[in-house]
């Protein structure tokens, strides 16, 4: 009882007090300037909002803020003391929590494992065991659902998440970073997050959380800055703002949201895509798709909604021949491709953008050019069977640079270098510059920023336009929405709906991600 | 003071070579204490291994027989170490060439050399390779790790060469000796003259380096093997076939180890016996590292860890010393070249 008067008390003490202060915060990399004299201010009890472009430096600043990186010149205040803060342990220390968005966790290890790893005080012997019981108080607290034993390499990119911010929560910090925490969520998910947030702000923890999403802003945050090539260019109570005004500062110039344009028309007796009564196994060998049947017909994108672990990777991998089908049939253009080998399958006209885009899509320490061929490096002209045409190569790929807009410094770089956007962008150039007939586009826009996701999406409609089908499965049900001519939602690895897109409401798309047939 | 760890953000090829510079110079001086501590003054301790290894056009052409298995092993364990795959057989791929390359030298004597030295060479290829193939497919089916594998594949090869030396293959004209007859003279390689030097072996090693370096940078196989090494699931979505590269990668690896070995019996000691590789297979995977895994790196690479073997002998005979201080001085190379590896991701900040 003592200490939660103690605690009352000292809650009301830092009660709308600045609790991070960042001044004059530089920070260059090798001759880039990530952060520029950036002011940053954040009070307890509020929920602030640190909103820009990839490669706006927003990660970068809170990465300073984590320790992670040292500032070039600047000062840190946090709790009213000057701070150095040299490594994230001393941010830990200070009680500041990062989440941050590629997840930071052991995939062999389980869930408890994970959480107990760097923990203060753990026990020597079975630390893992010991704090089971409290980790599933803070889940449940939370809404935060985990199997404490499960290994994370089989968690979904979602489940990876919940761990993330539960080891932050587990650690009692007052101040937590999270980094594009709903980029996975679905949105009964996410509404529960801001819920915990808004619990946490309430409790008088400082909340920063990093997003592209305007809609997020407008809805969970206090505060909010705006970053633009590394520097403040905006910051405002929320209430005080509104969404076009905020996506102007962010990208600098006026924006069309994704509402205001149309859905084009398409061939619907054209089919390009036959899935026939297919079932597949994921990793853990448990049946991830029960005999899943669908069509998708030319010049028709259609949407997958669902939450991640309900059969999505499994089925675009067994499509692009990634993973054996255990049963039924795949057809491509009036081909039988079941179980065929990926090569064979993207030689059809089959383009695929993978879900885990730095993982699966690129090689990260190969050059823009040899990743750019990644696909075709076999065949002529990049290829005479033998040898690698190196000079048709790089002409190739300073076409597909300049005509997709990929910013690199030259096409010799390694793509690691590169920002999550223009990854995406070589990605794209490589998979789509073919004349794909077939598209299957995984989370595209996952992680990105408006300006990366709006160019995407444009890419996508116009392949559409050109008489491409596509297979687009995302989480983010707003993209899903204006992209698709039809939806349909996979739950524990059966279709439970299926929807035009112009008469599905989102409510009822969300209830059955999470289950409730309509 | 408080020393920490912080991430740099990428490498340059100049900081790779100066850090390469650095381990090198670090990892002597930190044999000069040990010979210090022998009571052996380093300063003419590394007077000597440099006189011997270099000092002299003898002490040149020693450091160059040495040169030759050492290079042979070491670019194929560099297209291997690229492809991530970690072959450590290169010794026992070297004994099973070179004992394949005895079979045909005692089985037809009397072929001209002109034709039985190539086919020495080709079965001691072969044998080399499905040495190293025995690995790759349990790697490629099963998985098993090919660390184990291959070395535990060197000590079956070490052991079946000492029961055809002891045992079948006991030459008749060696007193008894674990040796097997001398080669005829038309299964021995050519030397310069006055040397040891088979320079048909040190040709192949050189024109070979050439070869690789053009496979891994210009050709579709290399660009593959890159891939394979770099990332196992953008191979598999790029439709490479993975289990087909670790096939290719062992041939090619186990291969060239077979031909060092193959030149060992053929252009040195003129028959099978037990010690024909003084571990050149091992020190050859200090030298694909210290090399960065580019041929013209492990090229010079070779030559200096060639000449530290002569030097080593010479001061084991001068100064009395083990030889085993040799084996300590590779020790100390490739820990300090690993270290410095570290070091390149890695910026340690001392702050007071």
């Amino acid at each position: 009882m003592r200490r939660r008067n103690e605690f009352k008390e000292m809650n009301e003490n830092i009660y709308s007090e600045v609790t991070v202060e960042m001044k004059g915060i530089t920070k260059t990399f090798t001759g880039v300037v990530a952060n520029y004299k950036v002011d940053f201010k954040a009070e307890a009890g509020k929920i602030h909002a640190v909103l820009g472009e990839n490669g706006a430096g927003k990660t970068t600043l809170m990465n300073i803020l984590y320790g992670i990186y040292q500032p070039d010149e600047g000062e840190i205040f946090v709790k009213g003391r000057r701070v150095k803060l040299k490594s994230p342990r001393d941010a830990i220390n200070l009680g500041i929590g990062m989440v941050h968005q590629h997840f930071m966790l052991i995939p062999p290890h389980s869930v408890a494992e994970n959480i107990v790893l760097g923990l203060k005080g753990s026990s020597f012997f079975y630390p893992a065991e010991k704090i089971k019981k409290k980790l599933l108080e803070i889940s449940s607290k939370y809404g935060l659902e985990i199997n404490p034993d499960a290994k994370v390499w089989q968690l979904s990119v979602g489940e990876q998440q919940r761990v993330e911010i539960l080891k932050t929560l587990f650690r009692g910090s007052d101040i937590l970073i999270l980094d594009e925490p709903t980029s996975v969520l679905t949105p009964p998910e996410t509404k529960n997050l801001f819920k915990t947030l808004k619990k946490m702000a309430d409790e008088g923890k400082t909340i920063i959380f990093i997003t592209h999403k305007l809609e997020e802003v407008m809805n969970v945050s206090d505060e909010v800055t705006v970053l633009r090539e590394g520097k403040v260019v905006f910051t405002s109570e929320t209430s005080k703002t509104n969404k076009k005004e905020l996506a102007k500062e962010m990208v600098g110039r006026e924006i069309l949201f994704n509402s205001e344009l149309g859905n084009g028309k398409f061939v619907k007796d054209r089919v390009s895509l036959e899935v026939e009564k297919i079932s597949v196994l994921n990793d853990k060998g448990l049946l991830a798709l029960k005999n899943v049947s669908f069509t998708v017909s030319e010049g028709e994108i259609l949407g997958v909604a669902g939450v991640a672990g309900n059969g999505q990777k499994e089925l675009v991998e067994a499509i692009t021949g990634l993973r054996k089908v255990l049963k039924g049939k795949i057809k491509i253009l009036g081909k039988d491709l079941t179980n065929k080998s990926p090569r064979e399958i993207h030689g059809i006209g089959v383009s695929h953008i993978p879900e885990e885009r730095v993982k699966t899509g690129i090689v990260p320490n190969l050059s823009v050019m040899e990743n750019v061929v990644l696909r075709d490096y076999y065949h002529p002209p990049f290829s005479n069977g033998f040898f690698l045409n190196w000079k048709f190569i790089r002409a190739y790929t300073q076409n597909l640079v300049d005509q997709y807009r990929i910013l690199t410094p030259n096409l010799n770089t390694p793509v690691k270098l590169l920002s999550g956007g223009n990854i995406q962008r070589i990605i794209l150039a490589r998979e789509i510059s073919r004349h794909p007939k077939l598209i299957i586009a995984s989370h595209p826009t996952y992680g990105l920023d408006i300006a990366a996701t709006e160019h995407i999406h444009k890419l996508l409609r116009e392949q559409k336009g050109k008489g491409a089908a596509v297979l687009l499965v995302s989480e983010d049900l707003d993209e899903i929405m204006s992209l698709s001519d039809r939806v349909i939602v996979l739950f524990r690895g059966e279709i439970i709906g299926e929807f035009k897109a112009s008469e599905a409401k989102i409510e009822e798309i969300g209830l059955m991600m999470a289950g409730v047939k309509g | 003071m408080k020393i920490k760890i912080e991430k740099t953000s990428f490498p340059s090829k100049t900081k790779s070579l100066t850090v390469t510079l650095f381990s090198v110079i670090t990892a002597l001086l930190t044999a000069a204490a040990i010979f210090q501590f022998y009571g052996v003054n380093p300063l003419s301790a590394y007077e000597k291994i440099l006189y011997g290894a270099f000092g002299t056009p003898y002490a040149w052409s020693e450091t160059i027989v040495k040169t030759i298995p050492l290079l042979l092993c070491s670019i194929g364990l560099g297209v291997a170490f690229k492809a991530v795959i970690w072959n450590i057989g290169a010794e026992g791929q070297l004994l099973i060439g070179a004992i394949t390359a005895t079979c045909v030298a005692l089985n037809f004597p009397n072929l001209p050399s002109i034709s039985l030295l190539p086919l020495m060479f080709i079965s001691g290829f072969i044998g080399g390779a499905v040495w190293g193939l025995i690995p790759g497919f349990l790697k490629a089916e099963f998985e098993a790790d090919e660390i184990i594998t291959t070395l535990m594949l060197n000590y079956i090869a070490e052991n079946l060469l000492k029961y055809l030396v002891y045992g079948p293959w006991k030459g008749s004209e060696e007193w008894g000796f674990p040796y097997t007859n001398k080669f005829s003279v038309s299964a021995q390689l050519p030397r310069i003259p006055n040397t040891r030097i088979h320079y048909p072996t040190l040709l192949i090693g050189l024109i070979l380096t050439v070869l690789l370096y053009i496979l891994m940078t210009k050709t579709k196989l290399g660009y593959e093997i890159r891939v394979v090494g770099e990332s196992r699931e953008a191979s598999k979505y790029a439709g490479i076939n993975f289990k087909k590269i670790i096939l290719i990668v062992m041939i090619i690896s186990g291969g060239l180890a077979g031909l060092a070995g193959v030149g060992e019996v053929a252009g040195i000691h003129h028959r099978l016996k037990v010690g024909i590789s003084p571990g050149y297979g091992y020190t050859a995977i200090i030298i694909a590292w210290l090399g960065k895994l580019n041929p013209l790196g492990i090229l010079i690479a070779s030559v200096l860890f060639g000449g530290l073997m002569v030097g080593g002998d010479m001061i084991q005979v001068s100064l009395g010393l083990p030889f085993s201080v040799i084996n300590m001085f590779n020790g100390l190379i490739l820990f300090f070249v690993v270290s410095g590896e570290f070091l390149m991701r890695y910026k340690i900040k001392i702050k007071r």
